[in-house]
């Protein structure tokens, strides 16, 4: 059993982590990240309250709490928390799907799925992918260094430059869609992970995660929308 | 190989007249692995005037006592009471574990099939099921897991008196749910990420509802989910192949509850002896 022995050597390393404490590492990661896309979502409507009330949004961002607070004390504490959830999320991802590569390290000659949903099949690529948006996201409207409008705009003028552009319009609208599929999936994995679906609620969790993310998404592809039809500009 | 090959094509073109009647014509191709040493291949059989009646393993047998007869070597495959509750068959059929239907691969009848088709016969693949020749895994790695749950204190001996210990009729029915599963393996062969997740859970939950399970239930949970991950199975990421391919349609219910249960233990400071 020559298999046998050589999955027992490596085992001591793979068993250092419980394989559910992973997964509850990313669902709390998720559940994090999924209240600033709330938040995020919600902030984004400003853009139909006009220019300055969304400039004025991301400024009060800026400045929240102050003079009591130094400035960026919000912002700060978002991006450090956003970024222990990016990380902790991608930590367990990458090691659980080492640990499938090494449970099958031979693969099926002919596999067949029965009810595996297109959301949990494109979980982990589509997670690189969202992951690469996000940078080229911060690029393009945080800093603007990727912005047609370049880094001396307003945040309201990067979005509308960003949003004309016919190419970065299509790579938004496509990974916000793959992001509603991540959150339909995640939301009913977590559930799952974190022991709190059963047989009776097992229904309602699928459809609430269908429901919530078509919701969030459509909440965040009015802008885009707006600004290619013209009632943002 | 090839041999076999042709000899088993030279013995099927012996009985044509039956065949017209009302048998099928079948392409095979089937996992070949001598050993868990060598690399195994799919090779290519053709079987003749099959029965829509028989089953799986039936039409497996009529194949295997033409290799015989020639001289070959017959396909390994596990099997046991015929019956869809030993667990022991199980293999993958055109990519689905247990084949088309959700049942045991002894209890699939060949009118799943038309005559002519092509069918994909391989082994369960997961590194703690390693190949032990053909289509035979070796599935010790479950016995370790449930060797790894320890005990329940139940007095032995006589039975007790049917109404000393009530149990409530929910919970009793989805204990028993949980309890028929037969260890057959499908879970770990049809999961993308080849994880035992829904073998540890339907027995942490066949236990853990029971009165009789309640005091090892953490150190049950905790020590069953270490073990299976010692054996090297995969992580669960709730995909739901694996009660999708039950032949007993153990629920996802379940590993909610495992891992309610491995989290509460967890909290409790319950750690994993090993």
């Amino acid at each position: 059993m020559t298999v046998t022995d050589s999955v027992r050597r490596r085992t001591p390393k793979a068993a250092k982590t419980n394989s559910v404490f992973k997964k509850v590492v990313m669902a709390v990661s998720g559940i994090l990240m999924l209240l600033f896309l709330i938040a995020h979502m919600i902030g984004n409507l400003h853009v139909f309250q006009g220019a300055e009330s969304f400039n004025d949004y991301s400024q009060w961002l800026r400045s929240f709490g102050e003079p009591a607070l130094p400035p960026r004390t919000l912002l700060t504490a978002i991006e450090v928390g956003l970024l222990v959830s990016v990380v902790a999320h991608m930590w367990a991802a990458i090691s659980l799907w080492r640990q499938a590569k090494r449970a099958r390290p031979q693969a099926y000659v002919t596999k067949k799925s029965v009810v595996q949903s297109y959301a949990s099949r494109t979980m982990r690529w589509g997670g690189v992918i969202i992951g690469l948006f996000i940078v080229y996201h911060i690029l393009d409207l945080t800093f603007g260094v990727a912005n047609p409008d370049g880094t001396d705009s307003t945040p309201y003028d990067r979005l509308v430059a960003s949003f004309q552009n016919p190419i970065a319009t299509t790579v938004y609208v496509v990974t916000l869609i793959l992001l509603g599929m991540h959150l339909r999936h995640g939301v009913w994995s977590a559930t799952q992970t974190l022991g709190q679906s059963n047989r009776r609620r097992e229904r309602t969790v699928n459809a609430f995660a269908v429901a919530f993310a078509t919701l969030l998404i459509a909440g965040y592809l009015v802008v885009p929308a707006a600004v290619v039809f013209g009632l943002v500009d | 190989m090839t041999a076999t090959r042709e000899g088993a094509t030279r013995a099927s073109a012996g009985t044509p007249a039956a065949a017209e009647k009302r048998g099928m014509n079948l392409t095979l191709r089937i996992w070949r692995q001598s050993n868990p040493s060598v690399k195994g291949k799919m090779v290519t059989y053709k079987v003749s005037d099959i029965s829509p009646d028989m089953s799986f393993l039936e039409m497996l047998d009529v194949l295997n006592e033409r290799l015989i007869m020639d001289g070959d070597d017959p396909v390994a495959f596990d099997h046991d009471c015929r019956e869809g509750i030993c667990g022991m068959c199980g293999v993958m059929i055109n990519g689905q574990a247990h084949g088309p239907q959700q049942t045991t691969v002894c209890q699939l009848h060949m009118r799943s099939f038309k005559d002519g088709d092509s069918i994909d016969i391989e082994p369960w693949r997961a590194s703690p099921f390693p190949v032990i020749k053909d289509l035979a895994v070796d599935r010790r790695a479950f016995d370790r897991i449930i060797q790894a749950g320890g005990y329940i204190s139940v007095p032995t001996g006589t039975a007790p008196e049917a109404h000393s210990t009530p149990v409530p009729k929910k919970d009793s029915d989805a204990a028993f749910d949980a309890a028929t599963c037969i260890g057959c393996g499908a879970c770990v062969a049809a999961c993308p990420n080849a994880s035992s997740m829904l073998f540890t859970a339907a027995k942490v939950t066949h236990l853990g509802l029971m009165p009789q399970g309640q005091p090892e239930r953490d150190d049950r949970v905790v020590n069953m989910v270490h073990q299976q991950d010692l054996e090297g199975f995969g992580g669960c990421t709730n995909i739901g192949e694996c009660s999708a391919s039950c032949p007993k349609g153990i629920s996802m219910e379940t590993i909610s509850r495992l891992n309610h249960d491995l989290l509460g233990a967890l909290r409790a400071g319950v750690r994993p002896k090993s």
